[in-house]
């Protein structure tokens, strides 16, 4: 017992929902290794924030032990749970206080001294960067940054075992890296670390995995020993004529092919161990390493993945839409947004073609979001032009809102409503009424899977249904235009993964779409794409436009992440690292 | 339009009925409020507890006394024997007023002569003070006319008949509960109004409300029909309450309530929808409504009369929706008002709902 610093012994923990018993963990064991970065992974619903907060000594298990295994050995539990640190999804900042006095509020609430206080903070905030902030309200911050200052806090008492509950959820790739180097750096102070992510990159940097569904252990293993199963079946497919999207598109449907998905090189595939799929001639197949992701897919996958094969998106525009790929649908001009004396926006001009999928990235708060609402016409902007589809979104008419699709970050739906109720206020609200609007709603039931989720309220459906609903929400009167606002942040991979096919299918069949998103494996899925930073457009095209500005020497492909980072570091460097 | 609307109203139903927690509120609250207020908020003393110091032996003396005993509204709580008991007693509040005889009282009385009689009164609330002491003077008033007739002093020059209109018994409860139905109506179409926006801009769906085909005019209606029906319904039932429960008289016409009612949720709906796109977050919201009601409900009449009020305090009381419709519902209840009877607050009350829909509607064409 002397390395092991968490032991779970069958542990199971049922919640009661009205009459329905809801088993959140079923007899549950492992063990972490102290000093230690456990990775945390499984699917929406799979028990993970419930295992955290078992952890944590939050909620008490209803069978089985859990045991924390101190330095000191002291069984008394309010030392015990001093030797914690937990940070739940959104950490309890108090946004009118000040970085500084949140520290301070913290630092209080764990009882430092004043000596520890000003030695521990300090180191704090080196670590985080947040040193030119101390004055800063914390509801002022970005994303990132609030992260950051969630994780400081929960460090302040230096614990032996930090509990993180998706610390990177909507945080960009910058502050990404950042907590990362935070949690990689805690490794030399012997803290057990257990972290759950929604990001594969980030398991693979953990030291063991557990990887849990519906409440179960699956597997408990090193992220190596993890990939290892996969020997000899990954591959890259690359096609002499067809696009990424329509080598994807071909790919997907074919016979004993497990897994595909688009990257920086080509189509990634996964294949099944028991058969060999049928190579076309332009094809050529490079076998690669495998990746955590496929590991996750193969794993999980099977059951759940269900392949998305008809779109169904009957839009009356659909054969003009292939003749018809030049067609500008959104331009932008000299757009331009002032809140105050604060300019959000600056300047900025693009278009977008027909049935093009087009993304906006940028840091927590480059002004992406400002855009967006801007040309779903939410805001108005400063000065600049905006067309939509040729209609000037200046005097932007109630027809003009037929035609376009949202889908907000949190997939505004109304909770206390059910599916159906949901689906059928969406149809009316778009005016859809008698035989249309049955044919529509079937149409979405059926394409988006809803059918066992009809009757259940909507706060209660796991993020990733959801995202469906809203999704099919914003799709029941055809638009021709469709907005996702960070569609995907927070919804687990295999949901995140039959999103983006839903979404080729849509791009195939002339929807125009405009996407913004923090995942950079994601912008690899966009035809085109433009990278924020400020207010300001960094970089505009392809993506592989985008990485191929930014090959050095060192790095001679780049990543789409790494593309994302060097561009907005060179840009950002005097702003955003004044320490 | 008429079938998007239509949306939107069975929409927010669905959202206030199928949640438990607002369902309750809709529902819970004002009936035990109605209940509370029914019964609890009354003007009339009914257990006013006293004490005697009676130093007279006479038989004048107790025959007041006995008067005192048999008054349904007062109960003896002591008899004192010493002067110095008196302070004590007030102090401790265990009586509120203490009645002093006099040593000469019967003496003074038998020889014609007028006789002097203390009362001490707790004045620490002027307002059961004067109540208290109003009903010791009518029993003083009622021995004084018995002692006259009996020993042939001579009729009283002049003879106070009063007869008090439309509340015969003066019971209080006739003037509060018809208040009640304006409060309570206040309140509910100010919850239902006030916190719809806001609610929406919390969980986002406001914007994805505003991305749909819905002009923002469409979209106040949707917010202001439920507040409109919901309103209503609990106004009328309040009203029936009053009626069978009660037992308020109502004689009035009926369809005066329902015009004053209308234009009264017009105009709370307009400031509940004022508040809502006011505030971002349901907690602003509330905290908007409570701003707004508090004032509200004391410049209203409800519990204080409005001529008592400073001159200025009084013009201010102008434009306040509520009362209007408080001289409506007490009108139609006890005075047997008709429509023509009340176009006096009519008119006032809809140039009010006029203006806070126009200013409710600008709002929202402004802050989204």
């Amino acid at each position: 017992m002397a390395d092991i610093a968490l032991h779970f012994n069958q542990v199971t923990k049922i919640f009661l929902k009205g009459k329905d018993h809801l088993t959140a963990i079923k007899q549950l064991s492992f063990s972490l290794k102290k000093g230690k970065v456990t990775g945390l992974l499984g699917p929406d619903g799979a028990g993970k924030s419930t295992l955290m907060r078992l952890a944590a000594q939050l909620l008490l298990p209803d069978e089985g032990t859990i045991q924390i295994v101190n330095q000191s050995n002291d069984t008394d539990s309010h030392t015990l749970s001093n030797s914690i640190g937990y940070m739940p999804q959104r950490f309890g900042l108090y946004e009118d206080l000040t970085v500084q006095e949140n520290l301070n509020l913290y630092s209080d609430l764990h009882g430092l001294t004043d000596n520890e206080r000003v030695n521990r903070q300090h180191e704090l905030l080196k670590l985080t960067a947040l040193g030119p902030f101390g004055g800063r309200r914390a509801g002022a911050l970005s994303g990132g940054m609030k992260q950051k200052l969630g994780l400081a806090c929960a460090l302040l008492r230096a614990p032996q075992l930090l509990l993180l509950d998706e610390p990177t959820v909507g945080v960009d790739p910058i502050a990404r890296r950042e907590l990362w180097t935070i949690i990689q750096d805690l490794k030399k102070h012997h803290v057990t670390v257990l972290m759950s992510t929604a990001y594969f990159d980030e398991a693979e940097k953990c030291d063991d995995i557990l990887l849990l569904h519906e409440g179960r252990l699956l597997e408990h293993k090193t992220p190596q020993q993890l990939i290892q199963r996969l020997h000899n079946r990954s591959f890259i497919v690359t096609h002499q004529t067809l696009t990424k999207r329509q080598l994807h598109e071909s790919l997907r449907t074919r016979e004993g092919i497990q897994d595909v998905r688009i990257n920086t090189e080509g189509v990634r595939v996964l294949v099944d161990p028991q058969h060999i799929p049928i190579k076309n001639e332009q094809e050529s197949w490079q076998p690669i390493t495998s990746s955590f992701e496929d590991t996750f897919i193969d794993i999980l996958g099977k059951n759940s993945i269900q392949h998305v094969t008809s779109a169904n998106h009957s839009s009356p525009t659909d054969n003009n839409a292939i003749k018809d790929n030049h067609h500008t649908v959104i331009a932008v001009k000299n757009l331009n947004k002032l809140f105050g004396s604060f300019q959000a926006v600056k300047n900025i001009t693009f278009s977008v073609r027909k049935g093009e999928i087009f993304g906006l990235l940028g840091a927590n708060g480059a002004g992406k979001t400002t855009t967006f609402r801007m040309l779903c016409g939410l805001l108005p902007s400063s000065s600049g032009e905006l067309f939509l589809d040729n209609i000037d979104m200046r005097h932007f008419s109630s027809e003009g809102r037929g035609r376009i699709g949202y889908v907000a970050q949190k997939f505004s739906l109304y909770g206390n409503l059910s599916c159906t109720q949901n689906l059928n206020f969406f149809a009316h609200a778009y005016g859809l009424k008698g035989d249309k609007k049955k044919e529509r709603i079937t149409w979405a039931i059926n394409e988006f899977q809803l059918i066992d989720y009809l009757d259940m309220n909507t706060d209660n459906l796991p993020l990733g249904i959801k995202q469906r609903l809203a999704l099919s929400c914003s799709l029941l009167h055809e638009p021709a235009i469709l907005f996702l606002d960070e569609p995907t942040s927070g919804v687990d991979p295999i949901a995140r993964r039959e999103f983006w096919q839903r979404i080729n299918l849509l791009a195939a069949q002339g929807v125009t779409i405009l996407i913004t998103t923090h995942y950079m494996d994601e912008a690899e899925y966009c035809d085109r794409l433009v990278l924020m930073s400020l207010g300001e457009i960094l970089a505009q095209g392809t993506p592989a436009e985008i990485r191929a500005m930014t090959v050095t020497k060192e790095i001679t492909h780049p990543t789409m992440e790494d593309a994302f980072i060097h561009l907005i570091e060179s840009h950002e460097k005097d702003i955003r690292r004044a320490s | 339009m008429l079938l998007r609307i239509w949306a939107l109203v069975i929409k927010e139903f669905l959202s206030l009925v199928r949640d438990k927690k607002s369902r309750f509120v809709l529902i819970g609250p004002p009936l035990i409020q109605l209940l509370v207020f029914g019964y609890a908020s009354t003007f009339d003393l009914n257990h006013i507890p006293y004490a005697i110091f009676n130093e007279d032996v006479g038989f004048a003396s107790r025959q007041l006394v006995a008067r005192f005993e048999g008054a349904p509204s007062f109960e003896k709580a002591h008899v004192l024997t010493q002067e110095k008991e008196i302070g004590p007693i007030i102090d401790k509040q265990e009586v509120l007023m203490v009645i002093h005889i006099p040593i000469d009282f019967t003496k003074n009385l038998l020889n014609h002569q007028s006789a002097s009689l203390q009362i001490i009164i707790d004045g620490r609330n002027s307002n059961t003070a004067t109540l208290a002491l109003n009903y010791a003077n009518n029993i003083v008033l009622n021995f004084n006319q018995f002692w006259a007739n009996t020993y042939q002093w001579g009729t009283t020059p002049s003879e106070l008949i009063v007869r008090p209109w439309f509340n015969t018994n003066l019971l209080s409860r006739w003037f509060i509960v018809p208040g009640i139905v304006s409060l309570l109506t206040l309140v509910i179409t100010l919850l239902v109004t006030g916190l719809s926006v806001a609610r929406e801009r919390e969980q986002g769906t406001f914007d994805q409300l505003l991305v749909t085909p819905f002009t923002p005019t469409e979209i106040l209606i949707g917010k202001a029909l439920p507040g409109l029906i919901i309103g209503a319904l609990e106004g009328f039932l309040i009203v029936i309450l009053a009626i069978y429960w009660f037992k308020v008289p109502f004689v009035g016409s009926i369809i005066a309530l329902a015009i004053g009612l209308f234009l009264f949720l017009l105009a709370a709906i307009g400031i509940g929808l004022m508040i809502s796109s006011l505030s971002l977050t349901q907690q602003q919201g509330l905290l908007g409504v409570f701003l707004f009601l508090v004032p509200s409900i004391i410049l209203s009449g409800f519990a204080t009369p409005i001529a008592n009020m400073p001159l200025l305090v009084q013009k201010l009381t102008l434009i306040n929706p509520m009362r209007y419709f408080l001289i409506i519902v007490r009108g139609v209840f006890l005075q047997g008002d008709r429509v023509i009877d009340l176009w006096p607050q009519f008119w006032p009350l809809a140039l009010i709902a006029l203006f806070t829909m126009t200013i409710a509607t600008w709002l929202f064409r402004h802050r989204i």
